[in-house]
């Protein structure tokens, strides 16, 4: 146990959801505290996307809560949740008929012009090759770009949490590596941060991490725990 | 171009085809004809705010435009008040079935069309209903001798084209047209992005009623005489899609030329070679939506120009 208590950002426990009558989330839950960065592993199939739609809201839960500090948010609409810090970006996550900068203004358009302005000019030191390209058309970016005006969008209106689906999907090592690069800076300024994937590259980011098996949690630890752990080892790093 | 530049653009634009249409009724002869510009320029915006702006399309756009002609019909003559009175009347129509209709928005793409083309379908049986004779004059149609005033209703319609250039021109320089734009594009990033989505769409949607439902109250009242058919023809709903679509959504400037050209030759070649008018505008809408389904102005959005 830390000598200092973290304040909690987010927590979700019990949670029970599922499309129709299938039922993926079995009473899985898991909490990301300040300024901390947690990895959700999982296989594909495992309840990762599902397990974050009900997060941030856009899957009811069957069972359980979902917690945003201070509030219980878990009958809340999306955009209620986002408006009160939480931040999602998934494998879509922009707007291919608007500019970067528009992109980037209906990303904070909840916040004050004068703050938003800041922000932008914050995001755009972070991604210097989106801001050469301000009012090109997002649709006209490439996958990488996108990705990465995906996660400047989900930034601009300076949330506690930010929620990511598979960052690495689609993308090449190279920008794989660029990526956790970019996190690793939002880390460092204090963000808060639940990264579901299965790129194991990303558990350099990771304060804490949670695996997700059939709907439940698994594991629940720090990386050296998990690479402790040899079944979990085996399972995530290969055979070593 | 900067922010403030490209406002000045949009309301000039928006200024000189008020100022034009009103000019022109002192130059042009054929009233009823420039009152028919004036409304459908009118209609394909109040379509472009709901189209352009989110998405749905809507071909029983008629029934706000044909709720608003009732409502300021049955009003002026049941209640006997001034013109101006039914035109709240005809708002507060086309609101009120606006209101009804909002849990079409839940549908999509062409269910949401059809779906609203049977609403506008059942309004009209019901305003067309025999039975109803003795409040809406049924089949036979209704007359409103008593406040014809094509002089000053004309500049009415002038007001709200004038009202709804304005809101265009608002919604694409403001942040709430943009969260709207955003919508349109994905709805559930959208959301993701803390846009409201069902107050975006209703709000637009309301919008987009409303101004048909004036358009709807200021033709009974330029016209004074007609019957349902008229009031809910599906034309209405066709020639303001068409309009709309040739010209390029989302923009000022796109449904702006759609009316001028289109409905333009429309009326030249429907004085000229009536016989040649339903060929040559059918080759010139299955041109277009085989060559710039994006409509015209994306000639220009399609080389990266912004267009007002």
């Amino acid at each position: 146990m830390d000598s200092v208590v973290q304040h909690q950002v987010m927590r979700a426990a019990g949670i029970e959801a599922g499309y129709g009558r299938v039922q993926v989330l079995w009473g899985a839950g898991l909490d990301v505290k300040a300024k901390e960065s947690v990895v959700l592993l999982g296989a594909n199939g495992a309840g990762k996307t599902t397990l974050l739609k009900v997060i941030v809201g856009l899957l009811p839960a069957w069972k359980g809560s979902v917690q945003l500090d201070p509030d219980d948010v878990t009958t809340w609409r999306t955009d209620k949740r986002v408006r009160r810090g939480m931040a999602y970006m998934s494998e879509i996550g922009v707007f291919p008929g608007l500019s970067i900068d528009e992109n980037l203004r209906v990303g904070g358009q909840f916040i004050e012009r004068s703050a938003l302005r800041i922000r932008m000019e914050e995001l755009y030191a972070y991604f210097p090759d989106l801001a050469h390209r301000r009012g090109a058309l997002a649709g006209s970016l490439s996958g990488g770009q996108r990705k990465m005006l995906g996660m400047a969008k989900a930034l601009a209106s300076s949330p506690r949490l930010l929620v990511m689906d598979e960052p690495s999907a689609g993308l090449s090592p190279l920008f794989v590596g660029q990526v956790i690069e970019v996190l690793g800076k939002f880390r460092e300024s204090g963000l808060a941060m639940l990264i579901a994937e299965q790129n194991i590259a990303f558990l350099d980011l990771a304060d804490r991490v949670f695996t997700l098996e059939g709907g439940r949690i698994r594991f629940e630890g720090s990386v050296a725990q998990l690479e402790a752990d040899d079944s979990l080892h085996k399972a995530y790093f290969g055979l070593a | 171009m900067h922010k403030r530049n490209r406002i000045i653009l949009d309301a000039g634009i928006a200024t000189a085809v008020v100022a034009l249409m009103g000019i022109m009724r002192g130059v042009y002869s054929n009233e009823l004809m420039l009152f028919n510009f004036i409304m459908f320029l009118t209609l394909s915006q109040g379509l472009n705010i709901i189209y352009g702006f989110t998405g749905y399309l809507p071909f029983g756009y008629v029934g706000f435009y044909g709720a608003g002609a009732y409502g300021f019909s049955l009003v002026v003559m049941h209640l006997h008040v001034p013109a101006m009175v039914g035109m709240v009347a005809a708002g507060a129509a086309a609101l009120v079935l606006g209101v009804i209709l909002l849990p079409l928005l839940r549908l999509s793409g062409a269910y949401f069309a059809i779906a609203s083309m049977a609403a506008a379908q059942a309004v009209y049986e019901i305003v067309a209903n025999p039975d109803l004779e003795s409040i809406t004059k049924g089949p036979y149609g209704v007359s409103l001798s008593d406040v014809f005033a094509p002089a000053t209703s004309y500049y009415v319609a002038l007001a709200i084209l004038a009202g709804t250039l304005l809101l265009v021109v608002w919604l694409r320089n403001s942040r709430f047209g943009m969260s709207l734009q955003a919508i349109r594009d994905d709805s559930v990033s959208a959301a993701m992005a803390g846009v409201s989505v069902v107050r975006g769409r209703t709000i637009a949607w309301l919008l987009s009623a409303l101004i048909a439902g004036l358009v709807g109250g200021v033709f009974a009242w330029h016209i004074s005489v007609f019957y349902p058919d008229t009031a809910f023809d599906l034309s209405v709903s066709i020639f303001s899609t068409v309009f709309l679509l040739f010209g390029g959504a989302t923009t000022l400037s796109g449904p702006l030329l759609g009316v001028f050209i289109l409905y333009g030759i429309y009326n030249i070649i429907g004085i000229a070679v009536p016989q040649y008018f339903q060929f040559t505008y059918g080759a010139l809408i299955v041109l277009l939506v085989l060559f710039l389904p994006n409509g015209l102005v994306s000639l220009l959005t399609n080389r990266g120009i912004r267009v007002p």
